[in-house]
């Protein structure tokens, strides 16, 4: 059977990861790439299309490519990546709209995974210890990138609905780390001198990069529908990560840490409402249920992905608070 | 930086270490008494270097609600049991009815407008119980909304009073503490003192019914009276978004040295535990169930508190 598969956002590191471990699988006939700006790196034999998720094009690339799979792994984390909030809300909630009816209308698509986050958790001091995809966030997230996941997670349920035929994943992830990762939170990592949150010590989670692709990947490839959480075992407190990144920390008040939020925006740091929440009550995950549906645990747990990150960008501390990354290209990814 | 330590201790113990041990010495000498070696004299400042070395080169590992065992053990659990051993110089019963190993939820009154008591049960559970059993507690809300508790509560082991977190420590075997009078509790005037409140929604039957824990009866005399609460300015706890801001006979007369608490002598007592084996998992949604069994552990406690009152007489 012809398997051809689509994956959005195909341009940006992980899209690009998914696509070249898609590819290498003779099961599938096809990888089709879609994305608003031309591939970093080489795609092999995935097909690329340039195209916007928003404008409408891309009904046309769905039903022309007969794809059967749509991997939808475009949604962007921070302003900065997208060229302004409004562009970032557009591609991530009217984009996923696009791509939603566009799986609606289809009659080849027959299986849908999502890229979800963890930060439609929210984050705060009520929250549970771990969270399990059945619980309901504390604090339902009010701005930024989680609220476009949230969103996005509501249109999701919308088709499952009008199309129960459909295999539906959503895969909320926990922090990407690993050594090419590049996120608002490693960039927060690699500062000179860490600012926290006075009083504060968040229990951080993570997902490796390399089990993040495999669970993609794995996803694609065994119809498991429902909403999972995707994050390795183990957390760290915020304190324990800075001291083996060896980075030293300076608490600030919380009304501190927003000044400097404001002043860190313009140097490509984004520490939005959402995150200076995570820096307070922090955020870990049950990812029990994805572990028994795929018979897979991740290879890494979070001490060692973080620990994978320390070990290649360990080096030299990138700058101070706000006037770090410029000078570096950015390869914006989960 | 603390293997440096223990080669300078045994470059220390020359040769004549050897000589000192009493069975080669020959027969008809006086034994020679050993001498502290430097080696022994270093160890604890050993284990103080090795500590802050773990510490600062972040090389500990906490388990996922936050509890951090090292830091538990080497620094928070030494500062609580001064308080323990010498302040309310605490008396221990009936340990043998906490399990060595295996789930079980410990449901104790609270009391002392600070809740010393259950800083003290965990010193208890730790020290003196044959199988050293850390005690995992459920703790209201309002803490994690402080800076610096939340974090510490976490890290000594405890988390949020929720019934997901609740059932996943007990899913784990671990021996679990409820206070159910919650702050009605700990904030009741000293006028009520050993007058046990009412037992909430009873939410700690339901996991103890679901999860298939036995239930013990914890009852600990003495907090009652560390902080003689005469008065209660609820608008200053309003304003800081507390539950209640004590007035005692020393605080805030005295400023800072109000916080001291009064030494009283103190009695912890743990029941027999309560099976829930009998009940259907079905049954924890059941209001008469939950009643039933939260009342009977209420009177297990307001009795045995009655008794040991009498017993320990004199409070301090």
């Amino acid at each position: 059977m012809a398997r051809v598969v689509l994956v959005t956002g195909v341009s940006r590191y992980l899209g690009a990861r998914v696509a070249n471990a898609l590819q290498a699988d003779p099961q599938i006939d096809r990888v089709i790439g879609m994305d608003s700006s031309p591939p970093q790196q080489p795609l092999g034999r995935t097909e690329f299309v340039k195209a916007e998720l928003h404008d409408g094009s891309v009904d046309t690339v769905v039903r022309d490519s007969g794809a059967d799979t749509v991997l939808h792994l475009s949604l962007v984390a921070t302003p900065s990546a997208a060229g302004g909030r409004a562009e970032m809300k557009e591609n991530n909630v009217l984009g996923t709209m696009q791509l939603l009816a566009a799986c609606q209308r289809s009659s080849t698509v027959r299986r849908l995974v999502v890229r979800s986050t963890a930060a439609v958790y929210g984050s705060s001091s009520r929250d549970p210890a771990l969270y399990t995809e059945d619980l309901e966030a504390r604090d339902t997230p009010r701005s930024g990138y989680a609220k476009d996941a949230v969103e996005v997670e509501r249109y999701v349920r919308g088709l499952a609905r009008r199309r129960p035929d459909l295999s539906i994943s959503v895969l909320r992830f926990a922090n990407f780390m690993g050594p090419s990762v590049d996120s608002p939170l490693t960039r927060y990592f690699g500062l000179k001198l860490v600012p926290t949150v006075l009083g504060y010590d968040p229990r951080m989670q993570f997902i490796h990069e390399d089990d993040g692709v495999e669970v993609i990947r794995r996803m694609a490839l065994n119809e498991r529908d429902g909403v999972f959480n995707v994050a390795a075992p183990g957390a760290m407190p915020l304190s324990q990560c800075l001291r083996r990144a060896g980075r030293p920390e300076m608490p600030v008040p919380a009304r501190g840490l927003k000044v400097l939020g404001g002043l860190a925006r313009k140097g490509h740091l984004d520490y939005s409402p959402e995150q200076l929440r995570l820096l307070c009550y922090g955020r870990v995950l049950d990812a029990s249920k994805l572990e028994r549906a795929l018979d897979w645990e991740p290879s890494y747990t979070s001490q060692e992905a973080f620990d994978s990150y320390v070990a290649t960008n360990g080096g030299e501390p990138a700058g101070f608070i706000g006037q770090v990354w410029p000078r570096r290209q950015l390869r914006e990814v989960p | 930086m603390a293997l440096l330590f223990t080669n300078e201790g045994k470059a220390l113990t020359t040769p004549g270490d050897d000589a000192t041990d009493p069975t080669t010495a020959e027969p008809g000498l006086a034994p020679v008494v050993p001498l502290v070696s430097a080696v022994e004299r270093a160890e604890p400042l050993n284990a103080f270097l090795e500590f802050c070395e773990r510490r600062l080169t972040g090389a500990y590992a906490v388990d996922d609600f936050g509890y951090d065992e090292d830091l538990t053990e080497q620094v928070l659990l030494p500062l609580i049991r001064v308080w323990y051993e010498n302040w309310f110089r605490i008396e221990v019963r009936g340990l043998d009815n906490v399990p060595d190993a295996g789930r079980a939820l410990v449901v104790s009154n609270h009391s002392g407008v600070v809740p010393f008591d259950a800083l003290m049960l965990q010193v208890a559970l730790r020290d003196h119980h044959p199988a050293e059993r850390r005690f995992r507690m459920l703790v209201a809300d309002v803490v994690f909304d402080i800076p610096v508790l939340s974090h510490l509560a976490r890290k000594a082991g405890h988390t949020l009073a929720t019934p997901e977190d609740a059932e996943r420590l007990l899913g784990q075997d671990e021996l679990v503490g409820v206070f159910p009078e919650g702050y009605k509790g700990l904030g009741k005037p000293f006028s009520e003192r050993y007058r046990l409140q009412r037992f909430g929604r009873g939410g700690f039957v339901s996991t103890a019914v679901r999860t298939r824990s036995p239930i013990i009866p914890c009852s600990v005399v003495g907090a009652e009276e560390i902080y003689p609460k005469i008065g209660d300015l609820t608008a200053l706890a309003r304003l800081l978004k507390l539950p209640y801001f004590p007035v005692t006979l020393t605080f805030p007369l005295l400023g800072p040295l109000g916080l001291i608490p009064l030494p009283t002598k103190w009695i912890i007592e743990f029941g027999e535990p309560m099976g829930t084996e009998k009940y259907a998992p079905e049954a924890a949604d059941d209001p008469g169930v939950i009643f039933e069994v939260g009342d009977q552990v209420h009177d297990t406690i307001q009795q045995t508190l009655n008794r040991l009152v009498i017993e320990r007489g004199d409070p301090f």
